[in-house]
């Protein structure tokens, strides 16, 4: 792995995060990050999407009329996302049921879109394969850890494994209900982008 | 790249990824379709005992489990809506029996009564789960359907030997706008309706859902709280539940099951 493809893989995580830095993908982060396992599955959907589609795009690249990219990109994207609903239907229903809708506006996820238009279009199969791993790990970093705050506050419970002990089940913990709604959602990413921003000074915007 | 953007090329190009695509997606979706409806009817098993509290919300039943008690303390029975008699058992199996696709052929349904509920057709024969205990029916769970606001709900609920006290309900299959009116597919709504009365002392359906909050179920049986924002919801599941507790539903099943239980 030579130093282009390391920085295609690894970039996207921190420095270069989508959410956090380029700022795409906000709304599914706000909805589906209640669990920590509805989170997880939703990160493997855009990795996998985003991976798959990074590398059919790139391999076309050449080959595809500049007047009708963004439909092609989209089509990939499409069948690709339509293809993992599928699989999720059949292995994991109950889950499928949970994350209704969005699973499929992972094709309006910006980020597969974005990586496809602005990575795979100019660089080989190879990197797009691994620029699109590390905006699917970069995307699944700020879900999880939202989701494990969420999760946490909000039902006390890791994974479906408590931690807190509710007070309405006998235990101490009085949950936070309003972890359980969209706002808080907003607050905790609105707070790690912020947190990402201080420590590294040079991604503010200038102004 | 002249090449590239003639309008042959292009042409030729977008139906080449087209027919990729749809390939990809057909053999998926045909491939996986089994084991997607395996899913959705234990999915849908699941619900019946989530309905007669065998399982708790949340809880993960394997297809084992579901078996096992369909094998043992549910029995899965046929009712003959029009007259509220069982059909016999072994002519149609029960368990496979496929409500929705029945009520929509024309052999096996009728034009239905009219109704407010959104209900067009009815079938012949409506699904009853019974739950025994030592050979006695101890509650029955009768299916519900009727048109929400977006689409057509699903669910279950569960009655008590006393063909009157609501044991259980769920929702299953439903589009209701999430967070308002898809909250009839949340347990702590769901629950809300156990212990209340689905007749009134003369025997009428009379349960609804109102506006705001009701009282607990022994002082205030014949209500249940609204959900905020989601009057037509609301107003869709009174009037469902209301026509399959009626002589049009499983009323005349539901009347035999009080005075006679499964004979």
């Amino acid at each position: 792995m030579n130093k282009h493809h390391r920085e295609a893989l690894l970039a996207p995580i921190l420095a270069n995060n989508p959410i956090g830095v380029q700022v795409l993908g906000i709304c599914s982060a706000l909805a589906i990050t209640t669990r920590m396992d509805k989170a997880f599955v939703m990160t493997m959907g855009v990795l996998l999407v985003t991976m798959l589609a990074n590398v059919a795009v790139s391999l076309v690249r050449n080959h595809t009329p500049g007047s009708i990219r963004i439909i092609v990109q989209l089509s990939i994207i499409a069948s690709l996302v339509i293809v993992f609903d599928q699989v999720l239907k059949a292995t994991l229903y109950e889950l499928s049921l949970e994350l209704s809708v969005f699973v499929g506006l992972i094709i309006t996820n910006c980020i597969v879109m974005g990586r496809a238009e602005g990575y795979a279009m100019q660089n080989p199969p190879l990197a797009s394969a691994l620029d699109g791993i590390g905006n699917g790990l970069g995307y699944g970093l700020v879900l999880m850890l939202t989701a494990f705050i969420r999760e946490l506050l909000g039902a006390g419970k890791v994974f479906g494994f408590v931690v807190l002990p509710l007070a309405k089940d006998g235990g101490w913990y009085v949950p936070n209900g309003m972890m359980l709604i969209a706002p808080s959602g907003l607050f905790i990413i609105a707070g790690l982008i912020w947190l990402l921003k201080t420590i590294k000074p040079e991604l503010q915007d200038k102004e | 790249m002249a090449r590239l953007d003639s309008p042959r090329y292009t042409i030729l190009f977008a139906t080449a990824v087209c027919v990729v695509c749809a390939l990809m997606v057909s053999v998926a979706a045909v491939s996986l379709q089994p084991r997607q409806k395996a899913n959705a009817r234990l999915y849908m098993e699941k619900n019946v005992l989530l309905a007669a509290g065998l399982v708790k919300p949340g809880q993960d039943v394997s297809i084992g489990q579901v078996e096992k008690f369909f094998e043992g303390d549910v029995k899965a029975r046929l009712v003959d809506l029009a007259t509220g008699e069982l059909a016999p058992e072994g002519k149609i199996d029960a368990r496979a029996y496929d409500q929705r696709s029945a009520r929509n052929e024309p052999g096996t349904s009728r034009a239905a009564p009219a109704n407010n509920a959104g209900i067009g057709r009815l079938p012949k024969y409506g699904v009853a789960y019974f739950v025994m205990k030592g050979g006695e029916p101890q509650q029955v769970v009768i299916s519900v359907e009727g048109l929400g606001m977006w689409g057509t709900v699903y669910g279950f609920m569960a009655i008590d030997r006393d063909g009157q006290t609501i044991r259980g309900l769920t929702y299953y299959d439903q589009k209701e706008t999430p967070g308002l009116g898809g909250e009839i597919g949340n347990p702590a709504w769901q629950a809300l309706w156990v212990g209340r009365r689905a007749y009134d002392e003369k025997g009428a359906p009379a349960i609804r859902v109102i506006k705001g909050q009701a009282g607990p179920a022994d002082k205030d049986p014949h209500q249940v709280d609204g959900m905020s924002g989601a009057t037509i919801t609301s107003n869709a599941i009174t009037r469902l539940t209301l026509f399959w507790l009626s002589d049009d539903g499983y009323g005349k099943f539901l009347k035999r099951f009080r005075e006679r239980g499964m004979g």
